[in-house]
């Protein structure tokens, strides 16, 4: 059986210390959000519809830009194109997981989820198990989209470099995700919309649809510390000049580091802010 | 001899007070003005024994839903302790929260997703396996009178009165030792609504739960409950049996007096004037 130690103020002292039957347990409560959201995905299809298209539309407006170009326009196609598909890949990764909150306050239904017997990080992994695989699906047909459209070169990939910069990358991410779930558990009335502007800077300082170098230097180091930036040079990389995953370890390490620091203090930061919605009965306002 | 199931002792919860500043810089003379504090729940104690229907009355906006709050986890008290079975709800709140399910005044669901969808996902976070709850879903949703075409469609389609008996669904699959619930019949029609209490009924017998309801219903409070506690400004003014309660209330004048009665002894006002008085104090 579980047992819980919730000490005063401790952060992590909180999380559930668990044996196997206790692991099984939360395993199979995490694969509720994942089949919950899954749920939610059928039920608001045409939402996910109308955003798909806009996705394809947005991404093809840029990826035009390369194809006027007279030098290089099968380069920078693809360039581009690399940028758009990892972009919607990583915002609906970003995006599940920042509304964590955001969704379950619109419908009222957060004070029951916080008041089920799971730990938080089982609540963490089944968003974040379902982000992944969601944004991996959307991406996959983004792709088959886009290709209708223009030509996409992959006859230099090297696949497996780029699966490998895509699972860990991932990881990264989810950090800063978790992160930017407590805004609307904090800020009750604008939250969502806060999370907005990390993911715009996040666009804007990680190279999606130029190298970083162009940016000015107060940014470069921004453009240094967004796992973004390392995500798209790696698939770039992978995609472009064929580099395999020995070649790439200066992008793998600092993603797999920056998850590594990134996921546990974002389950840090989400179990304080928690603690303080509890205490200030920010949990109970809906809508 | 009856154990205490649930203790709460001294407890308070306010809201407001000075506003926390977060940025550094100077003060400005306005910003010194303290906000008002509200104590919405003011040095509560109660015992609650095993298997019983405790009922806690008052107006809106007098302390029930945030006692409520505080012994389900989702409230951190100021000061006082409250303990469900022996399980301190701070210090052990995992093992807390496996006892423990809620119905409240809203029924709080994904109303896109179908009764039997948004079940599904209620039931795994209490750790049921997904064969078990697809079995006991329809039969209990069913047991309410939730007729089977109905189970797979979104629940905005339903009556408020649907909506709740689905929440009472969702308490009884994960089958709660304690049940906490927050004026369930608000709203509802006299059909729906005894309904609703039966089930709870059924809940306190055939499970053996112990049973915390919040009402401003004084008939629902009389017939249900075993004790009641009439909470006023956030202050338990009184509690015992409805017969012990009503007797307390009689004058030479009045004989027989009702819970409403009763109430307005005990407060010095009737129900539609405490709600008037009082409004449900608001995080900030």
């Amino acid at each position: 059986m579980a047992r819980a130690a919730h000490g005063k103020g401790k952060g992590l002292k909180t999380m559930t210390v668990l044996n196997a039957s206790g692991i099984a347990r939360e395993v199979r409560s995490s694969y509720a959000f994942v089949e919950r959201n899954w749920y939610l995905v059928k039920r608001y299809w045409g939402w996910e519809l109308a955003f798909f298209v806009y996705t394809i539309a947005s991404s093809l407006s840029v990826i035009y830009i390369g194809k006027a170009q007279q030098v290089n326009q099968n380069d920078l196609v693809l360039y581009l194109g690399i940028g758009t598909l990892v972009w919607a890949y990583l915002r609906a990764v970003f995006d599940a997981i920042s509304e964590m909150i955001t969704w379950e306050r619109w419908e009222g239904t957060i004070e029951y989820t916080f008041m089920a017997p799971i730990s938080r990080l089982t609540h963490m992994l089944g968003t974040a198990a379902f982000s992944i695989v969601y944004g991996m699906l959307r991406t996959a047909l983004l792709f088959v989209a886009l290709a209708l459209f223009v030509n996409l070169d992959l006859s230099r990939a090297d696949y497996l470099g780029a699966l490998a910069v895509t699972l860990v990358g991932s990881l990264s991410f989810l950090g800063i995700g978790i992160m930017a779930s407590v805004l609307p558990l904090w800020f009750t009335e604008r939250g969502a919309e806060m999370t907005f502007i990390i993911s715009s800077i996040l666009l804007l300082v990680s190279g999606v649809y130029y190298p970083t170098d162009v940016l000015p230097g107060w940014m470069q180091p921004l453009a240094r510390i967004s796992p973004a930036t390392y995500f798209l040079d790696g698939i770039r990389r992978s995609v472009m000049s064929g580099q395999g995953i020995a070649e790439l370890w200066n992008v793998l390490l600092p993603l797999m580091l920056m998850g590594l620091v990134s996921i546990p203090l974002g389950v840090w930061v989400f179990l304080q802010v928690e603690r303080l919605a509890k205490r200030t009965g920010r949990l109970k306002r809906n809508g | 001899m009856q154990t205490d199931a649930i203790v709460v002792e001294e407890i308070v919860k306010a809201f407001g007070g000075t506003k926390r500043r977060w940025l550094p810089g100077r003060r400005r003379a306005g910003d010194a003005r303290p906000e008002k504090t509200v104590y919405a729940v003011d040095h509560v104690s109660l015992r609650i024994r095993k298997n019983e229907i405790y009922g806690v009355l008052g107006a809106n906006g007098s302390g029930k839903s945030t006692l409520i709050r505080l012994l389900s986890t989702l409230l951190i008290p100021d000061s006082g302790r409250a303990s469900v079975f022996g399980h301190d709800v701070i210090r052990d709140e995992q093992v807390v929260k496996r006892m423990l399910n809620r119905v409240s005044v809203e029924a709080s669901f994904f109303k896109k997703l179908s009764p039997f969808e948004n079940l599904m996902y209620a039931t795994r976070l209490y750790g049921l396996s997904g064969a078990q709850a697809k079995r006991e879903i329809p039969v209990v949703l069913q047991a309410l009178g939730i007729p089977e075409d109905r189970i797979h469609r979104p629940l905005e389609q339903m009556s408020r009165g649907m909506q709740q008996k689905v929440a009472i669904a969702r308490a009884f699959l994960t089958t709660p030792v304690f049940l906490l619930l927050d004026e369930p019949t608000t709203g509802l029609d006299p059909r729906s609504k005894l309904d609703v209490q039966e089930f709870v009924l059924r809940l306190r017998n055939e499970h053996d739960a112990t049973v915390l309801l919040t009402t401003h219903d004084m008939a629902e409070a009389d017939a249900l409950c075993d004790r009641i506690a009439i909470l006023d400004r956030g202050r338990i003014v009184a509690e015992g049996t409805p017969s012990e309660l009503k007797a307390q209330a009689a004058t030479p004048e009045l004989l027989d007096p009702t819970m409403e009665d009763a109430f307005m002894h005990f407060t010095g006002k009737s129900i539609e004037e405490a709600e008037q008085e009082e409004a449900e104090p608001v995080a900030v």
